[in-house]
């Protein structure tokens, strides 16, 4: 295979450090991917630009699904595709893909009116987590500890927020002292993991967890894959927490953020990213 | 590394740009904090980086 030959693009909006690494990662392996910037994109429904696989790197999930399905349609491999960032970006389709799968994951249940949720939290029994069903970094996640709170917060979702935040995605609240576990998974691999830990609840580095090597043990690994396949597979990052039950799925994220996972893990993932989308264009 | 100078939109302080910046790349003003995106590399153009949306990140 003659990687310069190959026509890689990689869709993006704003470039950060992970998109730097992965551009540096392709050139290091023989070929300069082309860039496609999704503000200056213009689609229509019978072609696309030039190439021969697309990465997608948005930040924006709602530009990357929509881009997507339109460079599936005009015949464009993606990775990922469109249904794993339509799954990905649904926390409760993944919910759904994980529970079609039979892979572990805490309780939810799922309302879409205030009364019925009232009634879901009550029936899965404090604390809870509310999320919204599409949102990342940790936003907008609400820690419901009694009814008060929580008849607060369904109140203010309804009133102020737009309508999908009355999409109501109650998730039983695990207690997972103080760490959770974010493992990277590339095609049939899982390649590293690390703790995520906080003296808050919340554990994303983006809300300031720090970072530490996770062994990736025989049992993160399965669920990892597992999870990834539920999802429609490729690259992706699989949050997990450690329950007395064992290793349950949070979410699954599939245009993942690992600047913080490199040094801490000793795992080129750029390297082995950029490498798996080469073998799948040749 | 070879550094170019940009202008900080918002406090007008120079903003250092390395030679293998590339367009869309964020970058952050030492002075006043702001977070930039580089529009152009040459010449150097900087605007204010756009404010998180509700669907960004992972």
């Amino acid at each position: 295979m003659n990687v310069g030959s190959l026509k890689i693009g990689l869709l993006h909006s704003l470039i950060r450090k992970e998109e730097k690494l992965l551009i540096e990662a392709f050139r290091k392996a023989g070929v300069a991917p082309i860039m496609i910037d999704d503000r200056k994109l213009i689609m229509d429904f019978h072609s696309a630009p030039d190439i021969d696989i697309l990465v997608e790197r948005s930040i924006n999930h709602s530009r990357a699904l929509h881009a997507l399905r339109l460079f599936e349609s005009a015949g464009v491999p993606c990775v990922n595709s469109h249904k794993v960032s339509q799954i990905c970006g649904d926390k409760l389709l993944t919910t759904a893909a994980l529970k079609d799968n039979g892979i572990a994951q805490p309780e939810c249940r799922v309302a879409f009116t205030e009364e019925s949720a009232l009634e879901a939290i009550e029936e899965l029994g404090y604390p809870v987590v509310l999320k919204p069903a599409v949102g990342s970094w940790g936003r907008l996640l609400s820690k419901i500890n009694d009814r008060d709170a929580a008849e607060t917060v369904l109140e203010h979702k309804t009133v102020l927020g737009s309508y999908h935040h009355s999409i109501f995605y109650i998730q039983q609240y695990v207690e997972k002292q103080g760490r959770d576990i974010r493992s990277f998974v590339v095609g049939d691999d899982c390649i590293a993991a690390i703790y995520r830990s906080s003296d808050h609840w919340i554990t994303n580095t983006a809300r300031g967890a720090t970072a530490s090597k996770c062994e990736v043990s025989p049992e993160v690994a399965e669920i990892s894959l597992a999870a990834a396949r539920a999802v429609g597979g490729g690259i992706v990052a699989v949050d997990l927490f450690e329950s007395d039950g064992g290793l349950l799925v949070n979410e699954v994220n599939y245009t993942m953020e690992f600047r913080n996972s490199i040094d801490t893990t000793g795992i080129d993932i750029p390297q082995v990213v950029a490498d798996y989308v080469i073998g799948l264009a040749g | 590394m070879v550094i170019k100078m940009g202008e900080c939109p918002v406090c007008a302080a120079e903003v250092e740009v390395a030679d293998d910046a590339i367009a869309s790349e964020i970058l952050v003003c030492d002075d006043c904090g702001a977070e930039l995106e580089l529009k152009n590399v040459d010449p150097v153009q900087l605007a204010e980086a756009p404010a998180a949306e509700e669907d960004w990140g992972q």
